[in-house]
């Protein structure tokens, strides 16, 4: 039953890498500006040739 | 007539000006520019993503000339270090997807861009970029000649790296990182199971969740102990001291029962209290990021203007450098940076940055001309009074009121309320140590600091900020935006307003056009027209819109003579349009108070005027009516007296006019009221207005287009939603209401977590169940209850 030292070390040390890699993420900006990567991913490597349709498919967004 | 549309900007396109091009049809040179570059390059698929996103580019010839000093270029990059440069543009037109797929692919128009990023609420570009291969000149001209004219102000002089505070995000990571292991930690003690094994851990898990509420404590809770300790310094008892008590008290407890094994301690309720009280705090913030509360007459200045020397030659300068006694060049749409004497003959000034008044104003050789004036016309030179700082619009800004950062102009209602709470809840404190000690001083001491823990007023903390967040977000979606929350309380308290007359309860978009004379024949209103067409200057714009469609017509000869009218001729006819001075009108027609008018003048026979009235707003008369019942109305301008019989018809009886108002007097105005006692609302638009505006209660600034600038404020609010005042006053008034009544329903579960704890009786796990309990009941009461008031018109 001894284990159980072993688990939680190792379920709270897991928890600190995560609460690191938000921090992270938080200080790089990521945050900072939530609405033109989502636009962004849906753009491919466009050119004439290759155009495919993306008519509308995102609408203006009044922030 | 057919509507068509351009492909590239989506106006209408006029049937004899349209091109046609590559199949497609534009209306004018500039689009078609913009879309032969596209396609040279490869880009159309600009078009695929929204359908006609451009802009028409607008002609900027020598308007980014200082660009090429050096010492102007590196004010403005963000970043620059051996060949590569950062600079952060704002560009106003951003508004679509299309927008930032082009913006993000401008390495493939111009070499020498390496990256390009978009963000899009900010409505700014990041362009990377090689400075030997581009100067950021070109970069400019390149954006402006695809419709994307970037907007560089006074304000990018003293950019830099801006430092976000996220602070609070920090803490609240943190915050949540330790209240959810706790709980996962403290599970087994919830049951009291009396197990061996968990028996056997308990120390391990207890000096566990010891250990993990730390960090919440000393970090993310930091900010009540600060606030709790200066409010005790300044002796106002505020909301944060009873919490930052009920905090470490319940630490001190919780601590003790673990190492006497007593129990388990509150450590869950500790957590998840700081948790819920710094998410509140989260949630009352909502920023608009592509609007600014803060903007002074920076954002609207040139960084640099052109210099003439002594020797004839043009220098960029920037406008701190201009001195006194400096000839300065000014040239079509540029402002005008500091006061002087216009040295050309004649220039027509715009000054609707600064009033609000659309109507442009003529000045001649000699006069004075103000900063905040924009040229429009000719190229005209003029000679500097005083620097930038002295002149009579920036002045403005040296007056005290914007000198200090208020950060609390008044108390808020939490802070009103825990006048008479703390007090109370410190008494119920001692007196039920007094009581228990007698019996034992181990009950006593628990009772006491029981006491402390349970009414820990977090569901009190917590009323305020979820239901100002939630009010700042329905009036955001209503058009109105405001700076922050406290706004909503202090919309609440006033009781007078004042409105700005020019521009905000009227309207520059559009005039109450009335004619006078002789009737037209049918031809010569078509003549009229047509000649009305060919010119820019905005009276002519305005009665061009006025006037009924009609055919087009050649115009033979045209002049336009800046400040006097215009002479054209059509078909071997003469007409005149202009002062009532420039046509020789007959004295029958001169006006007799000032008033904007058009005189019309064919074949050289005196035909007659259109007068141009200032046109009130979409039910001002009812927004009046109604505001005038509760509030005391007032309104201010800065022109002359010429409308005071037409404003006293609209408006309620009781409302003051007061005339010929400088920006120093209306802030004068405000403050003396405020000396009176009275909470003051200004409502205005114009720079004119900023003294007013930050002197005031609360300062609402009203803008057509809120993406454009409006002067430092309390709020926004888009124009369209003028009306509509009276109903977002309510619901300030609405949103006390909420919290009053959500105060009583807070106490009422602090009244039934004291017999608890005043009988001795607390278990951590009742702690654990009333304070989450108590948290929801408020928050969605609050939230409720706010949006069943914003749904009631």
């Amino acid at each position: 039953m001894s284990v159980i030292y072993l688990l939680i070390t190792v379920s709270i040390f897991i928890a600190i890498c995560f609460f690191i890699a938000f921090i992270v993420a938080v200080k790089s900006g990521q945050y900072d500006d939530d609405y033109t990567p989502s636009v962004r991913m849906l753009f491919d490597d466009e050119t004439k040739i290759t155009a495919p349709n993306i008519n509308s498919s995102t609408e203006e967004k009044q922030v | 007539m057919s509507e068509q549309s351009c492909f590239h900007c989506g106006l209408t396109i006029l049937k004899n000006e349209e091109i046609d091009f590559d199949e497609k049809k534009f209306c004018c040179q500039g689009c078609k520019t913009v879309y032969e570059i596209f396609s040279l390059h490869d880009l159309t698929c600009y078009y695929d993503f929204e359908k006609s996103p451009g802009a028409t580019p607008q002609d900027i010839q020598g308007k980014y000339d200082f660009l090429d000093s050096e010492a102007i270029l590196s004010k403005v990059l963000e970043f620059q270090e051996g060949n590569t440069a950062i600079v952060s543009l704002n560009i106003p037109h951003i508004h679509c997807s299309s927008c930032i797929w082009i913006l993000e692919n401008l390495n493939r128009i111009q070499s020498g861009i390496s990256s390009s990023q978009v963000n899009f609420p900010e409505k700014k570009v990041r362009i990377t970029f090689d400075s030997d291969q581009v100067s950021l000149k070109s970069i400019v001209y390149m954006l402006s000649s695809i419709g994307y004219e970037p907007y560089i102000s006074l304000e990018n002089y003293e950019t830099g790296q801006k430092n976000v505070d996220r602070t609070l995000t920090y803490k609240l990571g943190m915050a949540f990182f330790c209240f959810g292991n706790i709980m996962l930690l403290s599970f087994p003690e919830y049951f009291e199971i009396k197990e061996f094994w968990l028996d056997n851990y308990k120390p391990f898990f207890r000096g566990l969740i010891f250990i993990l509420s730390l960090p919440s404590l000393l970090y993310s809770a930091s900010d009540y102990y600060v606030s709790a300790y200066k409010s005790i310094k300044s002796k106002m008892l505020n909301i944060d001291i009873p919490i930052a008590l009920g905090i470490i008290v319940m630490f001190v407890r919780s601590t003790f029962d673990v190492v006497m094994n007593y129990g388990s301690g509150f450590f869950d309720s500790l957590t998840g209290l700081i948790f819920f009280m710094l998410l509140g705090k989260m949630f009352q913030i909502k920023t608009y990021s592509f609007l600014s509360f803060e903007r002074d007459f920076k954002s609207y200045f040139p960084i640099a203007v052109t210099r003439i020397n002594l020797d004839a030659s043009e220098e960029s300068v920037p406008i701190y450098d201009v001195e006194k006694g400096n000839r300065l060049l000014i040239r079509n749409q540029e402002l005008i940076p500091v006061d002087g004497i216009l040295i050309s003959e004649k220039a027509e000034i715009d000054y609707s940055f600064v009033t609000g008044e659309a109507v442009s104003i003529e000045k001649k050789s000699g006069d004075k001309v103000f900063a905040g004036g924009k040229q429009i016309g000719k190229v005209i030179e003029m000679e500097v009074l005083f620097s930038v700082s002295q002149s009579y619009l920036t002045q403005l800004w040296s007056n005290e009121i914007f000198q200090k950062k208020v950060l609390q102009k008044h108390k808020t209602i939490t802070d009103a309320i825990s006048r008479y709470f703390t007090p109370i809840l410190l008494l119920i404190a001692f007196a039920g140590f007094g009581y228990w000690i007698f019996f034992d001083a181990n009950i006593a001491f628990n009772v006491f600091t029981a006491v402390l823990i349970v009414a820990c007023p977090c569901a009190l903390a917590l009323t305020a900020p979820f239901t100002f967040g939630n009010i700042l977000r329905i009036l955001g979606k209503q058009k109105l935006y405001l700076k922050n929350a406290l706004v909503i309380e202090q919309l609440a308290k006033v009781d007078t307003i004042v409105f700005d007359k020019t521009g905000t309860i009227t309207t520059i978009k559009k005039s109450d056009i009335t004619y006078e004379g002789v009737s037209f024949s049918d031809e010569n209103l078509i003549v009229l027209k047509n000649v009305l067409r060919a010119s820019n200057h905005p009276l002519s714009r305005m009665l061009y819109d006025f006037l009924p469609e009609t055919k087009k017509l050649k115009i033979d000869d045209f002049e336009e003579i800046t400040g006097k009218g215009i002479v054209a001729s059509v078909e071997n006819e003469t007409i005149q349009i202009g002062s009532a001075s420039f046509v020789g009108a007959p004295i029958l027609y001169e006006s007799q108070i000032e008033k904007t008018a058009l005189h019309i003048k064919i074949g050289g026979i005196y035909c007659g005027k259109y007068t141009f009235k200032n046109q009130y707003r979409d039910g001002l008369e009812k927004l009046f009516f109604a505001l005038s019942e509760k509030y005391q109305i007032k309104v201010l301008s800065g022109d002359n007296d010429g409308e005071r019989a037409n404003l006293e018809a609209v408006l309620p009886k009781n409302t003051e006019l007061i005339f010929n108002q400088k920006p120093e007097q209306k802030l004068e105005f405000i403050r003396q009221l405020q000396e009176k006692g009275q909470n003051v609302m200004m409502v205005g638009d114009g720079l004119n207005d900023a003294g007013a505006l930050a002197q005031s209660n609360v300062g609402i600034s009203i803008s057509e287009n809120v993406n454009v600038f409006s002067p430092a404020c309390d709020a926004i609010l888009d124009a369209s939603e003028f009306s509509r005042l009276d109903y977002f006053l309510q619901l300030s008034q609405d949103s006390i209401k909420i919290i009053k009544m959500s105060f009583v329903l807070s106490l009422l579960y602090n009244v039934i977590g004291l017999s608890f704890a005043i009988t001795g009786n607390l278990l951590p796990l009742v702690a654990a169940i009333i304070m989450p309990l108590s948290t929801i009941t408020i928050v969605s009461f609050v939230t409720l209850m706010s949006n069943f008031y914003a749904s009631r018109k």
